[in-house]
């Protein structure tokens, strides 16, 4: 009977129905530089006193008995590459500093999760003395996350700017110049010198600063470094001596990182109980309703203190100077009205407006507005074929200006402390969780006004396009019901001015065409 | 930062096929009732689920800034006879979500519009009784855009499902045992947000969705007006991931369940046209899905398009 014949044609190609999903980035082409940046090695470093501060022994020369071994390792790779080496080779050869940002981004989303509370109620903190107990440490929260960006992205630029420097000090041509039977296997042929290995000086670096930031995936990161490594050496990128070279320079950096990162104050962000009772009091003295924690049971302010943490690019007196004025007063006609307006944007939401909201929440779970900005860029940094050091520099001025922005951020919120729309009006239900530290500035308006001032200066003709996404990211923390109009404006204005810092930077570091 | 603990139980949608309550009259799309040929059954049911205590993962626990999480769902359910062994019906669900603690605002509208067909290749006498083998298909789909990622005020997970499922049921006398299994596809669902995490980082809004294994079980008494039976549902979803410590839920986490339901149904005597029904269900075992207790009221009318049979009798 054919209902028989229907049903069993239905069932065979259920089974046969594929679902897989794949990444925008899965078939990302090989890293196709306009332009080799041969003068790198004279770009203005972050941290790095000089290009040279730590020495390069000269290579060997191509025709020694050291390099032979070296070809020879390439060459038997080549043969015979299995399809996992070819895939490593694929996924890398797009850029080592596109394919460790979007790691990045996934280690952030994956330690960003709140601690559950103690039998008490209070709640514990992870603590980098024993990173493995819950709650796992870091808490990769928006301001740690920024940081975090920020101190990877430093350290792969100032290793990328020295390794350029001994690149054109010592012009050791890559393996496929040097002799013709060594293939170029998916990737593009250049001039560039490949000693010491510019993947091998991401891969030391990336993976030498989780020893500060995420030390539970020191173990993970570093295999991936030597699939980073093996994959250019299999592609015939470079030869093994200029790998050993390129790890050993990106590690020795990344360690004067590490070293600024375990003094920069990140490690007092997090405050005391009575620091925490400190700021309701001062809030109430000053005749302000206090920012409460909305969560059950009431969970501690997130990080205080990140407003005291050392930025690359501003001193104190900046980030103070870059404070805004107050929030409107919780008692005012001002903050009535703020508050109704967000009340009249969650009564009966829009399907738009909730897409709005989710597009740009990065909350729990997520890689957080740092990393939604590192993911914007990235992408478009691909269609403008840089050089590894330039996407580095580019991606390193964005990320520090995002650091800027959480602590300028931050530090006004816990300036004046004041509280959520929801706290004012209790009937103010959202769109999306409420984060839990003061309202005003809005952290989403910050980093995307400074993200958008940043971007548009490194890619002029997409402003118009960054300029609206922020001001759709900022406003989309108003129409969610978790922030006043004078957080998502202010904070916005005051992103701008921060990325401002950033420009002056990129405008004087050499690397403007 | 974002501080809501997400969560969601299976769809309702899920549950009440599961159940075996869908549709209209004895006749859903998980009994061994059919509608006789040109027999038109309106049916109307309301639904109402909740919970305190939830699986994240295999652990169990409350969430304070969720508190009791409740659905509610309308739905009206048209059914039609065919043929005595080919049956069509299909189902119109209003949900919506609360939640009694916490900040996050509950959501409604319009779920997903499901269609199945039944067929009864087989009906015949073995011993005692009376054996019948029905098959299923079906398909469902959102009905509206809603909002998928926002668990557990979503009112659905948003993908296209096609259901192929096999009943046997075993009549002696006026009671009866049934069983049935089925396989849910699921079509993958697109979020608002352009990445997310799952074990891993996806760059990307599509969300691979797993596929789903219904089994239940039922024993019963059927006789003339009054039907009443006890059944044991498992839902089991074929893949997906576990919520971690304090992460909130998502569309494809590994949500299985299983519950207890009871279910009773009532023909008035004098006016066969008009059914009513009750079902009480509860979650006793479950992992990323909310222990619910749930209930559901129905109402039917049955009338025939051919002049004769203007009852709601129905063939076993």
């Amino acid at each position: 009977m054919h209902f028989g014949l229907a049903f069993s044609l239905i069932a065979v190609g259920l089974f046969s129905c594929k679902k897989t999903v794949s990444d925008r980035t899965a078939n990302a082409p090989a890293l196709n530089p306009a332009n080799l940046d041969l003068n790198a090695g004279t770009w203005k470093t972050v941290l790095l006193s000089r290009a040279d501060t730590f020495a390069v022994a000269v290579p060997a020369a191509t025709n020694s008995t050291a390099y032979i071994a070296d070809l020879n390792e390439i060459k038997s790779f080549q043969h015979n590459l299995t399809g996992d080496q070819e895939a490593a080779i694929k996924y890398w050869a797009a850029g080592g500093t596109l394919r460790w940002n979007e790691i990045m981004r996934e280690l952030t989303a994956k330690y960003n999760l709140p601690p559950y509370q103690n039998p008490d109620g209070s709640y514990p903190i992870p603590s980098s003395a024993n990173p493995f107990a819950y709650p796992l440490f870091p808490f990769a929260n928006p301001p740690y996350a920024a940081r975090a960006f920020a101190y990877v992205s430093a350290a792969q630029y100032d290793a990328l700017v020295a390794c350029w420097f001994y690149k054109t000090k010592y012009n050791r041509p890559a393996p496929y110049k040097v002799d013709s039977s060594v293939q170029a296997i998916g990737i593009n042929k250049t001039d560039l010198p490949s000693y010491p290995s510019e993947a091998a000086v991401l891969a030391g670096a990336t993976a030498e600063m989780m020893k500060l930031l995420f030390p539970d995936e020191i173990g993970n990161i570093n295999l991936l470094a030597q699939q980073q490594e093996n994959a250019m050496i299999m592609a015939g990128a470079a030869a093994r001596s200029d790998v050993t070279a390129g790890e050993a320079l990106g590690r020795q950096v990344a360690q004067q990182f590490i070293a600024r990162g375990r003094a920069d104050n990140a490690g007092k962000a997090v405050g005391t109980p009575t620091d925490w009772t400190n700021f309701e009091t001062v809030a109430i003295a000053k005749g302000e309703i206090p920012w409460y924690s909305l969560e059950v049971p009431k969970r501690n302010p997130m990080l205080p203190f990140f407003g005291n943490v050392k930025s690359f690019l501003l001193d104190s007196a900046t980030v103070v100077s870059l404070r805004p004025g107050p929030p409107p007063s919780t008692g005012s006609d001002q903050m009535k009205q703020e508050t109704d307006e967000v009340y009249n944007y969650i009564k009966n939401p829009s399907r738009d407006q909730i897409r709005i909201v989710q597009f740009w929440a990065d909350g729990v779970g997520t890689y957080t507005p740092p990393g939604h900005w590192d993911a914007i860029a990235a992408e478009d940094f691909m269609q403008k074929n840089y050089s590894e050091v330039r996407f580095a520099r580019n991606l390193n001025l964005l990320n520090l200006t995002l650091m800027d922005a959480a602590i300028v951020c931050w530090d006004t919120k816990y300036f004046y402390f004041n509280p959520r729309p929801t706290q004012l009006n209790s009937s103010i239900k959202t769109l999306t969780g409420i984060p839990n530290f003061p309202a005003y500035i809005s952290g989403h308006s910050t980093f995307s006004g400074a993200a958008a001032a940043l971007l548009s200066y490194i890619i002029p003709e997409n402003a118009s396009k960054y300029n609206s996404m922020a001001a759709e990211a900022s406003n989309s923390r108003l129409i969610g019901g978790i922030h006043y109009r004078s957080d998502v404006s202010v904070g916005l204005d005051v992103g701008k001015s921060v990325g401002t810092y950033a420009i002056d930077r990129g405008q004087t570091d050499g690397a403007s065409d | 930062m974002l501080t809501d603990k997400k969560f969601k139980i299976i769809p309702i949608y899920v549950l009440l096929i599961a159940a075996g309550y869908q549709e209209c009259l004895a006749q859903t799309n998980n009994d061994a009732i059919m509608m006789n040929k040109h027999q038109f059954c309106n049916g109307i049911s309301y639904a109402y689920s909740t919970w305190t205590s939830y699986w994240e993962g295999t652990l169990k626990r409350t969430n304070e800034n969720l508190g009791r999480v409740t659905t509610q769902e309308l739905m009206y359910m048209p059914n039609y006879g065919i043929t005595d062994n080919l049956n069509v019906m299909a189902a119109v669900p209003y949900v919506w979500t609360h939640a009694s603690a916490g900040t996050l605002h509950g959501l409604s509208g319009f779920q997903d519009f499901s269609i199945d067909v039944k067929w009864r290749p087989l009906k015949t006498d073995l011993g005692p009784g009376k054996f019948s083998l029905f098959l299923v298909g079906g398909l469902s789909t959102p009905i509206t855009n809603y909002v998928i990622d926002f668990l557990p005020m979503s009112i659905g997970l948003g993908s296209t499902n096609l259901l192929g499922r096999a009943i046997v049921h075993y009549q002696i006398g006026k009671f009866f045992v049934r069983g049935s299994g089925a396989y849910i596809w699921r079509s993958n669902v697109k979020l608002d947000r352009t990445a997310y995490f799952t074990t891993e980082q996806h760059n990307t809004n599509e969300v691979e969705m797993p596929d789903l294994a219904v089994f239940n079980g039922s024993l019963g008494y059927h006789y003339k007006y009054i039907i009443a039976e006890a059944m044991v549902d498992n839902n089991t979803t074929l893949g997906g991931f576990d919520m971690r410590r304090n992460d909130g839920p998502f569309p494809s986490n590994r949500m299985n369940s299983t519950a207890i339901t009871a279910h009773v149904k009532y023909t008035f005597p004098f006016y066969t046209h008009v059914s009513i029904d009750a079902v009480g269900s509860q979650v006793v075992g479950g992992r990323n899905v909310g222990q619910a207790t749930s209930f559901m009221i129905g109402a039917y009318y049955v009338f025939s398009f051919k002049s004769g049979q203007n009852s709601s009798s129905q063939k076993k």
